[in-house]
């Protein structure tokens, strides 16, 4: 198992966000959460990428207790993360936004003196990352200025640019039209295969996308898991199926 | 290419100067150049890192007050042992001021920064006996390159020798500025002022590398604040004091904080502008007032902006 939960519970004063949560993804794995709003899911990708620290239960990474551990930490023992809103620098290009995460993966970060223009593995890395996620001819283009499909891309790909060994994203295809939704899909799936991701756990309400990609779904209600399978038996189960697919579709 | 001959053509100017202009003119380059240092400094918080600092006088007062002791005092006249010994007396009080300072951001960072600085204009103040109060201290004239100019007066001295003294230090500092900027740890300062969440996300430690910002421009304040005793002569508590800090704020916002030679620009356009203005009318104050309120509103992108032709939103956002 790469990334473990037990039990994992989350107060937030008197509302119990999380009751229970237990999880494990193996590798090779794609994993959706599905669940209606308010059931937990943000909550548990939080508890699970270390940036929230649960109120009890036990989160392990390759083994390693990572509750709480923070952003940086994790991201420095190969966790990364995208997020539901888009998360961009606006003032970088899609290169320098690339560069950066690839300075910060090799630690050159702290180089003060090294030209970034001569900096090789960093350049290559952040262009590599570029073409993985066809943003190779819009590598100078202001990031700000990029078109909402764009932007999701970039910020997944700089997720992508750590090379994690495993990645959660919140909603990858959220605010993107329902046709870039899948190609942004397959780049995302072809790309983590390219650098070797081990597992990738993702937050989603479109079930096209929920069925058409993951391995194994778990299902989120009011903060415990109502079920966990692979999507056809997700499709057998009434009970899942009322409670969040159905409501969904009625 | 164009912009290496345009910088080319500024550098031959200043080093002409001297020889071309009248002396009043050629000593108004000196605090200029002392300025230009700090500023630099203090844009790599500001411009890059996204922080405003409104108490960065406490370490120009650092580093003058480093100088005038070890002048008066301590018998150390060599200019090439102040400048390092001011960049350490800032560094030393930075570190512990700016690690406290790096937790908050925006307006609760500016007041913080300016909060130490007070409490750093009250020392200077109060400990009479250590600091001479409010009259200061004297700064006696330092040694260049090992030599004391006595055949110089004063006057001959400021816009001979330490005039290009000053030159190669901010041509220095202005070249070290240049690859710090121009490295991966400037592009994390830059992912950090866009987007601090998303910069931890990719694994950046954001007050870890403010911290950096903040030491470095305390270093590069301390240096420039060593360069601006000598002219003078005298160094006094106002060099602490939070309009001092404000008119820092000033020349950056007037130079453009978004453009790596605005605040360049920024000291060169506030010094003989206020000698203008200070000619013309005692109201000196009121001109800049309306001068800061036109910037603000017309030109964010101060007179580099201008200059750059660059978009305002694009460089208010920055």
């Amino acid at each position: 198992m790469i990334l473990e939960a037990r039990e994992v519970r989350k107060f937030y004063g008197e509302f119990c966000a999380l009751d229970g949560v237990s999880l494990a993804v193996g590798e090779g794995e794609f994993v959706s959460i599905i669940g209606p709003n308010g059931a937990g899911k943000s909550t548990l990708l939080n508890v699970l990428t270390g940036t929230t620290r649960p109120s009890a239960g036990t989160v392990r990474f390759k083994g390693r207790e990572v509750a709480g551990i923070g952003p940086v930490a994790r991201a420095r023992l190969g966790m990364a993360r995208s997020f539901q809103l888009i998360q961009i620098f606006p003032e970088l290009t899609v290169l320098e936004t690339l560069q950066a995460a690839v300075a910060s993966r090799l630690g050159h970060g702290t180089r003060l003196w090294r030209s970034l223009a001569g900096d090789r593995p960093v350049q290559e890395g952040a262009l590599e990352a570029a073409e993985l996620f066809r943003l190779a001819d819009k590598r100078h283009v202001l990031a700000s200025t990029l078109p909402q499909g764009d932007k999701k891309l970039l910020d997944v790909a700089s997720a992508f640019a750590l090379r994690p060994e495993i990645i959660l994203l919140d909603e990858p295809t959220s605010g993107v039209s329902t046709a870039d939704k899948h190609e942004i899909m397959e780049i995302l799936v072809a790309a983590a295969r390219r650098i070797g991701c081990q597992a990738i756990i993702q937050v989603e309400h479109d079930m096209d996308i929920v069925f058409g990609y993951s391995h194994r779904i778990i299902a989120l209600h009011q903060g415990r898991v109502l079920a966990d399978a692979t999507p056809a038996a997700i499709k057998e189960n009434t009970l899942v199926v009322d409670t969040m697919i159905g409501r969904a579709k009625r | 290419m164009r912009r290496a001959g345009v910088l080319a053509l500024v550098a031959l100017a200043i080093a002409a100067l001297p020889a071309a202009a009248p002396t009043y003119q050629v000593t108004l380059m000196l605090p200029f150049m002392a300025y230009g240092v700090v500023l630099l400094g203090m844009n790599l918080l500001f411009g890059y890192t996204g922080l405003v600092s409104f108490g960065h006088a406490l370490f120009v007062g650092v580093g003058a007050y480093t100088a005038a002791v070890l002048t008066t005092h301590l018998h150390i006249r060599h200019l090439e042992l102040i400048l390092p010994a001011a960049a350490l007396a800032a560094a030393i009080v930075a570190a512990p001021v700016g690690a406290l300072c790096v937790r908050y951001v925006k307006i609760y960072f500016g007041m913080l920064t300016l909060a130490f600085g007070m409490v750093f204009y009250t020392f200077l103040l109060k400990f009479y006996r250590l600091t001479g109060g409010d009259e200061g201290m004297r700064m006696l004239r330092p040694y260049l390159l090992g030599s004391g100019w006595e055949g110089f007066s004063k006057t001959a001295y400021l816009v001979g020798p330490y005039y290009y003294f000053s030159l190669a230090v901010l041509a220095l500092a202005t070249l070290l500025m240049w690859r710090i900027v121009g490295s991966p740890f400037g592009l994390c300062l830059r992912t950090i002022r866009d987007n601090p969440l998303k910069a931890e996300s990719l694994g950046v430690s954001v007050p870890r590398y403010r911290w950096y910002a903040f030491m470095i421009s305390a270093v590069y304040a301390g240096v420039g604040g060593a360069l601006l005793a000598p002219p003078t002569g005298n160094v006094d508590p106002t060099l602490a004091y939070w309009t001092h800090s404000g008119n820092l704020v000033f020349m950056i916002l007037l130079g453009g904080f978004g453009h790596f030679w605005g605040p360049l620009l920024g000291a060169f356009a506030f010094i003989y502008l206020q000698d203008l203005v200070m000619s013309v009318v005692p109201y000196w104050r009121l001109v800049f007032g309306a001068l800061l309120a036109l910037i603000v509103i017309a030109a964010p992108g101060g007179l580099m902006g201008l200059l750059a032709r660059r978009r305002p939103a694009e460089i208010a956002r920055a």
